[in-house]
């Protein structure tokens, strides 16, 4: 193992460049480690996020050597080979500083794609009985555990080309929530998911399938949207 | 730059969708070609006949071979999205694509093979 | 893309599967053969057969054609979808124009 790391980090904005930094190795380091080292021992104006440092909470994700990943789940040793790495903030998204990405964007088509609850009982009501070995439940279980990490989006070359694309993970979400018996969504919802942005635009490339962190497939969710929103738009429950 | 984004853009499944999209390109631009040389015989036989003879020539037969590999892997290219689409979710989609690109070419060299 | 040019791209797609795999079948037996001008314009003159499957089959690629090039137009050019629209329609129509009389060319 050599003793020390050349590690380019991008520095500034979109207008930024990356500048480089010597990092010494030790075992079992992660990115995220190479990072806060340079951030607590060079450079204190870098800017990054990171959370439970621990791989379940999905804030330190990054471009590593040019893959969106998670920096705490990606060993030096993994990816460092020829002893060189180069970080850079999540691609597809507003660079805020340096490592650090405006979010927002993700998270209005969020709610564009209507991956909102609807509910459609009180309080005062029977709690609705759902079985997990309901076949609806496990198409929606299957998709369910997105914590929003944005690898997948910063992944996507439809997301790259078309800038009203929604995305990956809210059209994953917005297919949990079509499977969901609770919920009122309906056919604003699969109206919301066939409009200009939305499902049809996936070229299935499965970018976002082979990287996202939690094993989820927006692929596959996404291909069911195009059925659901085919068979609607066939009975005339939405418009073209 | 080091390593650039070779792991999800060099993958199997993306090269077949990039492949569906410039092999579709090139069969939207050969199309219109094709249509004008079959039109030929509005001006009689005789003219789509000297039309043929020099697509005789193994330059632009190598080019009918690679026409022939375009149209077979969009085709095959594009039921990898119906199938992803229309069907139940399958594994070993990557193998699949590759035997795909191996069909395609077999054919087109089969094409070849019969014409020299 | 809207449901409309979704549906009506995966539905052209679905029909030309086996037009498809017959073409590239009757070009193999054609070029095969050496066959001449005179051989395929003596099939094809006066084919009601030929007219119909070629026709239908200018008429899916040219749809199939045009939506796909309006894809690629919103996607990897700046052209919007509106412009984008406009240009694969009237790439669409010359396609099924040339198609047409390449058709009505071999057939009558």
């Amino acid at each position: 193992m050599l003793a020390e790391l050349s590690v380019s980090l991008w520095r500034g904005a979109k207008d930024g460049r990356y500048e480089t930094y010597c990092v010494p190795r030790r075992e079992s380091q992660t990115v995220l480690d190479v990072v806060t080292f340079v951030q607590r021992h060079i450079d204190p104006t870098l800017s990054y996020r990171f959370a439970c440092r621990v791989g379940v909470c999905g804030s330190c994700a990054m471009t590593v050597n040019g893959k969106p990943r998670w920096t705490c789940r990606t060993h030096v040793a993994k990816v460092a080979g020829s002893g060189r790495l180069e970080i850079g903030p999540l691609e597809n998204l507003p660079v805020i500083k340096d490592l650090t990405t405006d979010m927002q964007p993700f998270f209005e088509k969020w709610q564009q794609a209507q991956g909102v609850f609807a509910p459609t009982k009180t309080r005062h009501e029977e709690i609705e009985q759902i079985r997990p070995d309901n076949p609806a439940r496990r198409l929606a279980d299957a998709a369910i555990e997105c914590i929003n990490c944005g690898v997948c989006y910063a992944a996507c070359d439809t997301v790259r080309w078309n800038q009203d694309y929604f995305g990956p993970a809210a059209l994953t979400r917005a297919w949990t929530l079509v499977n969901d018996e609770r919920d009122a969504g309906g056919s604003a919802r699969l109206q919301a998911v066939a409009g200009s942005g939305g499902c049809h635009s996936c070229h299935s490339h499965q970018s976002c399938q082979e990287l996202c962190p939690q094993a989820l497939n927006p692929t596959a969710a996404i291909a069911g949207l195009k059925r659901r929103t085919t068979a609607a738009y066939l009975k005339g429950e939405i418009k073209a | 730059m080091i390593a650039r984004g070779k792991m999800h853009r060099g993958s199997a499944l993306w090269i077949a969708a990039m492949v569906h999209r410039l092999s579709g390109l090139a069969l939207a631009i050969f199309l219109p070609l094709h249509f004008l040389a079959l039109a030929l015989a509005i001006k009689g036989e005789a003219k789509l006949e000297s039309f043929l003879r020099w697509t005789d020539q193994p330059l632009v037969k190598f080019a009918e071979g690679a026409l022939v590999f375009l149209l077979t892997i969009h085709l095959l290219g594009g039921l990898r999205v119906l199938a992803i689409e229309n069907l139940d979710w399958r594994d070993g989609q990557k193998q699949l694509a590759t035997i795909a690109a191996a069909i395609s070419a077999i054919i087109a060299f089969i094409f070849l093979a019969r014409v020299f | 893309m809207t449901m409309r040019l979704y549906v009506w791209q995966r539905a052209t797609a679905a029909l030309m599967v086996p037009l498809v795999l017959v073409h590239i079948a009757v070009i193999f037996y054609a070029t095969q053969k050496g066959m001449t001008a005179a051989d395929i314009l003596s099939r094809t003159h006066g084919s009601i057969m030929w007219a119909s499957y070629y026709g239908l089959f200018v008429a899916a690629a040219s749809i199939h054609a045009a939506i796909g090039v309006r894809n690629v137009l919103t996607e990897w050019s700046p052209l919007t979808g509106l412009r984008a629209g406009r240009l694969a329609l009237m790439f669409g129509l010359l396609l099924a124009a040339l198609g047409a009389r390449a058709v009505l060319a071999v057939v009558l």
